[in-house]
C-alpha cells in the first residue's frame, strides 16, 4: 500500500509539475471554493511566479516518491503526512488570499513537523521536531501579524487587491508590514540567525521528506519574500534590498562555515541549505536594490540569477540529501567519522553523489557554476549605482560569495572524500550494501536534471526573466536567439556552457587516446599505498573528517570557538601511564550562545517573575476577574 | 633579504667542475647485477631521481649524500634530483648495514618503486655490512633483501666519488 | 568585434592550447635553473622538466590498492582543466578563439576543478600525507578566491568587462586606464594569490622532501609513472597560465589583436620576454624569502584581500 501510494504520488507530482510549468509559460488559472476555508473561502490564482514554484514543488516530489518507494520499505508510517505535505506545498505558490495562504503554510508546518518526528523514540529527533515547531510557529505569527495589519490597513483579504492600496500607504507602516513579513519568511527559509531549527530538523527526517524540505520548503520563504517587497507593497525604499543582501551574506557564510566543520553527514547538508539560501537571497537583495534605484533590466538579470540558483539548489540539494540517505541506509550511521570506502561498495551511490557535490561546489561544466557564475555577474554590475555605500554593500556580498564558493569547495572535498574514498573506518561501512533500484533511479533522475540545467542556461533565462519582469511590473526583455552563449550586457561577459563541456570532454579524451598510441603506461601494477614502509595500514591511519577540517578550526575559530576536551585514563600504578586518551574538539553555535540562550533565559526570568500572581488562592484569582472586568468596562 | 642577494652576487658560482674532483681515476665502481644494461642507461641517461633509504646506518654516508645537493658538488646539474617519494623515484640509493629491523621497510620501499628501477648501495656498509659485517642484528648488505646493480665503496665516501659513483652507473663518464 | 568561423576558432583554440602545453615546462625549468644560480649553484638545464616528463612517461604504474576509479582520472580531469583554461586566456592574441566561452570567472572555477579532484585523489589512497595535502590544499584554495574576485571587480569597474580579451584589448589600447593606483594594487593582490595557487615560496615549497611542510606535493606522493608526468605537466601549465594572465591582464601592450604573420612572432616576443622578467622576479623573491608557517598563510591571504579591497576601493573614490 506504501508503495501505490508513492507512486501515486510520483504521479502526482508529474502532474503538478506539468501544471505549474504551463502556469509558468503565462497559463494563468483560477479557482475559487467559497465554503472550503473559513472567512473568505479558498482562492487560488496561478500566475508565473506561482507556476514557477509550482513547478518546482512537482518536480522535486517525483524523484523523492521513487525513492521512498525503496527507501521506506513499505512502512506506513508518515504517509499521511507526506500526502498533506506535498499537497500544502502545491497550495501555497497559488493561494491569492490570506486565508488560504495561512492555512496552507500551516498544514505545511504541522505535515513536516510530523515527519520530523518519524523516528519519535529519538531524543534528537524529539528536541529537533519542539524547536521546529516553536520557531516555526514563531515565524507564523509574524506573518499573522504582518498579514492582518495589511488587511486592516487596505480593507482586503485578497492579494490582488494590496499592491494598488499599498501605494497610498505611510513609509513606516510599509516598513513595518516588510519587517515583519520578511522575518516570518525568512524563518521559515533559514536564514541566520532563524536557521536554529534547520539543522536540527532535516537530519532527523527521512532523507526523502528532507530533499523536499532543503529543496523546496525553505524556497517558499524566498518566495514569500519575493511576493511581499516586489508585489504586495509596491516599490521598496533601496535599504530593504541591502538588509537582504547583508542577511544573505551572513546566512551564506555562516551556513557553509558551519558545514566545513561538521560530522554528522546529513547535518553537513543542512548547514550548506543555509549557506545556498543566503546565496540566492544575495541575488534577489541585488535585484531589490536595483528595482528600487530605477536599474529595471539589472534587477530583472539578478533575480533571474536568484530563480535559477533556486532550480540547481532543488535539483543537486535532492540529490546529495538522496544519496546520504543511501549512505546511512547502507553503512547504518551519520556519522562522517566511521564511513569511508564506500565508493568501492557502493558505485552507483557514489557516482550521483560526487555528481551532486561537484555541482553545489559550483564548478563547471555543471549547473552550480551557471548561477553562481550569474550572481557573480549581477554583483558586478553594481558599477552603475552612484551612491557609493551602496556599492560598498555589494563589495562585500561579492567577497563573501566568493569566500563561500571557495568553503563550499572544501566542504565538499571533505564530505565525499571522507565518506566514499579510502578505507572503511567501521565494520557496518565495510559491509555496506548498495541502494535498491528505485533509489538508484530517483538519483539517476536527479543527475540527469543536473547535467539539464546545465547545458540549457540559454533556454532557461528567457523565461526566469519573464517571470521576473511579470513580478517586478515590467516588460519581458527582449532575448538574442543564441543557443550556445548567455551575452551580459553586451560586452560584458559571455559564457558558453556547451562549449565549456565539449572543450573538457575533447580535453579528457585527447590525453587517454595519446597514452594508449604510446602504449603508455607500459604496465600497471597494484601495491599497498606508500606509508613509509610500515608493517600496518590500517583506516586508523587515514585523516579523520575532524582533522580535514582543523585549518578552517583554526583561522574562524572567533567564529566556532572551539572548546578543547581531553579526558586521560591512566594507569592505576602511574599517572605516566596512558591507558586510554579521548579528545575532543567540539565547536559552539555562536547565535544559539549569543542570541537565543539570553533570549531564552530573559524569558524564563520574566515567566518566574510572572508566575508570583498564581498564588493558588481562589479568592485572589476572583479578585483578579473582578479587575479586568472594571478595566474592561472603563475602556469600552 | 638583500644580504642574500648580495652575497650571491658575490661570490658566484660555486659549483666544482667533475674533472676537478680529485679521487676520480682510483676508485673503481663495482659491477655488481645484471640489469645495468644499457637500455637502463638510455632512459636514466639525462634524468634521474634518487629515493634515498636509510637501512640502519650510522648517518656518515647520510651527511655525504646531503652534501651533494649544495653548491660545491650540485648533483642537479646532471639531471639527478632526490625525491621524497618512492613512486617518484628511479634508483634507490640505499645505505647501511640492513639492519633486521629496516629489512621489511627496505623491501617494501623497493616494491612500491615503479620500474624501471635500479638499487645502488652506498658506502661499504651497503657493499657488505661494513664493520658491522657478522653482527646478530644486520643482514649483511643491501643484496640481501633487494637486487643491488652498483657499489659505491667508501666509508664514508665522499661526495665527489658518489658523483663519480652515479655518473659511472649511468654511462656519463668516459 | 571580429567574428571568426566555428573552424577557425576551433583551429586557433587547439593551437593556443598545444603552444601553452609545449611551453609551460620551460617556464618551469626556467625559474628552477634560476633559483639555483641565485644560491651559487651551476643547477640544471632550463630543458630539465621535459627529460623528466618523458622519462616518466616510458615508466610502469604503480597504483595503490586502496585506491579507486577516480585516483586515475584525476590526472585526466587536471591536464582537461588546463587546457581548457589556456584556450580562454588571452595568451598570444588578445582574443583566443575560446574567450567568449567565459571569463576570468570560468578560468578560476576551471582551476578550482582541478583542485578538487586532486585533493579527492589525496584523501583515495588513505595515507596521512595525502589527506594533510588535501586538507592544507582546499584551505588555501577557498581563503584565496574572494581576493580574486575583488581584483576582478577593480578590473571590471575600470574596463566595463570580464571577458579576459575585451580587458586586455580595452587596456591595451588606452594605456591611461592602467596609469592608476588601484592597478598596481590589483596586480599586487592577483602576485599573492598566485604564489598561494601555484605552490611557490613563501606559501609552498615546491621542492620540500618533509611531508609535514608540503601541500601540493603530499597530494602527489601516490602517483607514478605517465600519471604524474601528467600531473607534473598540468601543474607546469597552471604556473604558466597565471603568469601569462598575471602579465596579459596587467601589463597588456605589445599583444596583437589579429592573427597575422608578422603580429604572431611580435606576439610571441613579447610574451616571452615579459614572462622572463617575472620568472626573474619570482626567482629572487623564492630565493629571498623562507617558507610560511602553514597557520600564518591566511594572514598572508587576508593581506592580500586587504590590497584587493584597497584597490576596489580607489577605482571606486578615483573615479
Amino acid at each position: 500500500m506504501a508503495t501505490s501510494l508513492h507512486v501515486l504520488m510520483a504521479l502526482g507530482g508529474l502532474t503538478v509539475g506539468l501544471l505549474g510549468f504551463t502556469g509558468w509559460m503565462g497559463d494563468a488559472r483560477a479557482l475559487d471554493v467559497p465554503w472550503l476555508v473559513p472567512l473568505s473561502g479558498l482562492s487560488l490564482r496561478m500566475d508565473p511566479l506561482g507556476g514557477f514554484f509550482l513547478l518546482l514543488v512537482g518536480a522535486t516530489t517525483v524523484p523523492s516518491s521513487i525513492y521512498a518507494i525503496g527507501y521506506a520499505r513499505g512502512a506506513r508510517r508518515g504517509l499521511g503526512a507526506y500526502a498533506l505535505f506535498v499537497l500544502a506545498m502545491a497550495v501555497v505558490p497559488l493561494a491569492a488570499n490570506v486565508p488560504t495562504f495561512l492555512l496552507a503554510w500551516e498544514l505545511m508546518a504541522l505535515a513536516s513537523y510530523a515527519l520530523v518526528l518519524t523516528d519519535d523514540r529519538d531524543p534528537a529527533a524529539v528536541r529537533a521536531a519542539w524547536i521546529y515547531a516553536v520557531m516555526t510557529h514563531a515565524g507564523f505569527a509574524c506573518l499573522l501579524s504582518g498579514m492582518l495589519l495589511m488587511t486592516a490597513w487596505t480593507g482586503s483579504l485578497t492579494f490582488a487587491d494590496w499592491p494598488a492600496a499599498a501605494t497610498t500607504l505611510s513609509e513606516p507602516a510599509r516598513n513595518l508590514v516588510f519587517v515583519l513579513l520578511a522575518l516570518g519568511f525568512a524563518g521559515k527559509a533559514g536564514v541566520i540567525p532563524l536557521h536554529v531549527w534547520l539543522p536540527a530538523a532535516h537530519p532527523a527526517a527521512p532523507s526523502h521528506v528532507s530533499a523536499l524540505m532543503s529543496g523546496v520548503m525553505i524556497k517558499l520563504g524566498v518566495m514569500g519574500i519575493l511576493r511581499v517587497g516586489l508585489e504586495w507593497l509596491g516599490v521598496g525604499p533601496p535599504w530593504w534590498g541591502v538588509v537582504l543582501m547583508l542577511a544573505g551574506t551572513l546566512s551564506a557564510l555562516g551556513g557553509v562555515l558551519y558545514a566545513a566543520v561538521e560530522v554528522d553527514l546529513k547535518r553537513l547538508l543542512a548547514f550548506s541549505s543555509i549557506d545556498n539560501i543566503g546565496i540566492i537571497l544575495i541575488a534577489v537583495g541585488a535585484g531589490f536594490v536595483f528595482h528600487s534605484t530605477g536599474l529595471e533590466t539589472l534587477a530583472i538579470f539578478a533575480l533571474a540569477a536568484a530563480f535559477y540558483h533556486i532550480l540547481n539548489h532543488a535539483a543537486f540539494k535532492a540529490l546529495l540529501f538522496l544519496g546520504a540517505g543511501a549512505v546511512v541506509h547502507g553503512a547504518g550511521t551519520r556519522d562522517l567519522e566511521a564511513m569511508g570506502g564506500l565508493i568501492k561498495r557502493m558505485p552507483w551511490t557514489s557516482a550521483a553523489f560526487l555528481v551532486g557535490a561537484l555541482a553545489i561546489a559550483a564548478l563547471p561544466p555543471l549547473n552550480g557554476f551557471v548561477s553562481e557564475w550569474l550572481t557573480f555577474q549581477a554583483l558586478l554590475q553594481n558599477g552603475r549605482i552612484p551612491r557609493p555605500e551602496l556599492n560598498l554593500v555589494f563589495m562585500l556580498a561579492l567577497a563573501g560569495l566568493a569566500l563561500t564558493g571557495g568553503l563550499a569547495v572544501a566542504c565538499f572535498v571533505r564530505a565525499f572524500g571522507i565518506a566514499f574514498l579510502a578505507l572503511p573506518r567501521t565494520e557496518a561501512a565495510a559491509g555496506a550494501q548498495e541502494a535498491g533500484p528505485t533509489m538508484r533511479a530517483a538519483m539517476a533522475l536527479l543527475v540527469v536534471a543536473c547535467a539539464t540545467l546545465a547545458l540549457t542556461p540559454t533556454l532557461l533565462l528567457p523565461p526566469l526573466g519573464a517571470t521576473a519582469a511579470r513580478l517586478l511590473g515590467d516588460a519581458a526583455p527582449s532575448s538574442r536567439e543564441d543557443l550556445l552563449t548567455i551575452a551580459v550586457s553586451g560586452d560584458f561577459a559571455t559564457l558558453s556552457m556547451p562549449v565549456i563541456a565539449a572543450a573538457l570532454g575533447l580535453g579528457l579524451v585527447l590525453p587517454f587516446v595519446l597514452l594508449r598510441v604510446g602504449h603508455a603506461p607500459s604496465r600497471i601494477r597494484y601495491y599497498e599505498t606508500w606509508n613509509c614502509g610500515r608493517l600496518l595500514q590500517t583506516s586508523r591511519m587515514e585523516y579523520t573528517a575532524t582533522a580535514f577540517a582543523s585549518p578552517f578550526r583554526r583561522v574562524f575559530d572567533f567564529l566556532y570557538r572551539p572548546e578543547r576536551v581531553v579526558e586521560i585514563e591512566a594507569h592505576g600504578e602511574s599517572r605516566f601511564f596512558v591507558r586510554r586518551m579521548v579528545y575532543r574538539n567540539p565547536t559552539r553555535s555562536l547565535v544559539e550562545d549569543w542570541l537565543y540562550a539570553p533570549l531564552l533565559g530573559a524569558v524564563r526570568a520574566g515567566t518566574a517573575r510572572v508566575r508570583a500572581i498564581q498564588s493558588g488562592s481562589a479568592n485572589l484569582y476572583l479578585i483578579y476577574v473582578l479587575a479586568a472586568l472594571l478595566v474592561l468596562l472603563v475602556l469600552a | 633579504m638583500f644580504r642574500q642577494l648580495a652575497l650571491t652576487l658575490r661570490v658566484g658560482i660555486a659549483t666544482e667542475p667533475p674533472r676537478s674532483f680529485p679521487t676520480l681515476p682510483a676508485l673503481p665502481l663495482e659491477d655488481v647485477g645484471p640489469r645495468l644494461s644499457a637500455q637502463i642507461q638510455r632512459i636514466f641517461g639525462r634524468s634521474l631521481h634518487i629515493r634515498q633509504v636509510d637501512a640502519g646506518s650510522c648517518n656518515g654516508c647520510e651527511l655525504e649524500i646531503g652534501g651533494l645537493a649544495g653548491p660545491h658538488y650540485d648533483v642537479e646539474r646532471f639531471g639527478i634530483r632526490f625525491v621524497a617519494s618512492p613512486r617518484h623515484a628511479d634508483c634507490l640509493l640505499v645505505t647501511g648495514p640492513v639492519t633486521l629491523n629496516m629489512a621489511e621497510a627496505l623491501r617494501r620501499t623497493w616494491e612500491a618503486t615503479p620500474d624501471p628501477k635500479i638499487v645502488i648501495a652506498a658506502g661499504d656498509c651497503g657493499r657488505d655490512g661494513g664493520i658491522f659485517q657478522g653482527s646478530y642484528a644486520v643482514l649483511g648488505g643491501v643484496a640481501a633483501v633487494v637486487p643491488v646493480d652498483a657499489v659505491i665503496p667508501g666509508c664514508p665516501p665522499s661526495p665527489a666519488a658518489l658523483i663519480a659513483g652515479l655518473l659511472d652507473a649511468l654511462g656519463r663518464r668516459s | 568585434m571580429r567574428e571568426i568561423g566555428a573552424p577557425a576558432a576551433v583551429v586557433g583554440a587547439l593551437a593556443q592550447a598545444l603552444l601553452v602545453a609545449l611551453a609551460a615546462p620551460l617556464l618551469v625549468g626556467l625559474v628552477r635553473a634560476l633559483k639555483a644560480r641565485l644560491t651559487g649553484r651551476r643547477g640544471p638545464d632550463p630543458w630539465q622538466p621535459y627529460l623528466d616528463i618523458l622519462k616518466q612517461l616510458r615508466k610502469e604504474a604503480v597504483i595503490s590498492t586502496t585506491a579507486s576509479w577516480l585516483f586515475r582520472l584525476t590526472p585526466f580531469v587536471l591536464v582537461a582543466t588546463m587546457l581548457v583554461a589556456a584556450t580562454v586566456v588571452p595568451v598570444l592574441v588578445t582574443r583566443p578563439a575560446l574567450s567568449f566561452a567565459g571569463g576570468i570567472m570560468l578560468l578560476m572555477y576551471l582551476f578550482m576543478l582541478g583542485t578538487f579532484f586532486l585533493a579527492l585523489a589525496g584523501l583515495d589512497s588513505g595515507s596521512a600525507f595525502g589527506g594533510m595535502g588535501s586538507s592544507r590544499e582546499v584551505a588555501v584554495a577557498a581563503l584565496a578566491e574572494p581576493t580574486v574576485m575583488l581584483a576582478v571587480f577593480a578590473l571590471a569597474l575600470r574596463t566595463g568587462t570580464t571577458n579576459l580579451g575585451t580587458v586586455a584589448e580595452r587596456l591595451g589600447g588606452e594605456p591611461a586606464l592602467a596609469a592608476h593606483p588601484g592597478h598596481l594594487l590589483a596586480f599586487l593582490a592577483f602576485f599573492i594569490v598566485m604564489l598561494a595557487e601555484t605552490g611557490r615560496l613563501p606559501v609552498d615549497n615546491p621542492a620540500t622532501h618533509l611531508e609535514l611542510t608540503m601541500i601540493h606535493e603530499a597530494m602527489i606522493l601516490e602517483y607514478s609513472g605517465p600519471y604524474l608526468a601528467m600531473i607534473e605537466w598540468a601543474s607546469a601549465m597552471k604556473l604558466f597560465l597565471y603568469m601569462t594572465l598575471l602579465i596579459n591582464l596587467f601589463v597588456p601592450w605589445w599583444i596583437p589583436t589579429e592573427v597575422t604573420g608578422a603580429g604572431m612572432l611580435l606576439g610571441m616576443l613579447a610574451l616571452a620576454g615579459k614572462l622572463v622578467l617575472l620568472a626573474v622576479a619570482l626567482a629572487v623573491l623564492e630565493t629571498a624569502v623562507a617558507k610560511l608557517r602553514l597557520f600564518r598563510v591566511p594572514e598572508l591571504l587576508a593581506g592580500s584581500f586587504a590590497l584587493a579591497l584597497l584597490s576596489v576601493a580607489s577605482v571606486v573614490l578615483l573615479r
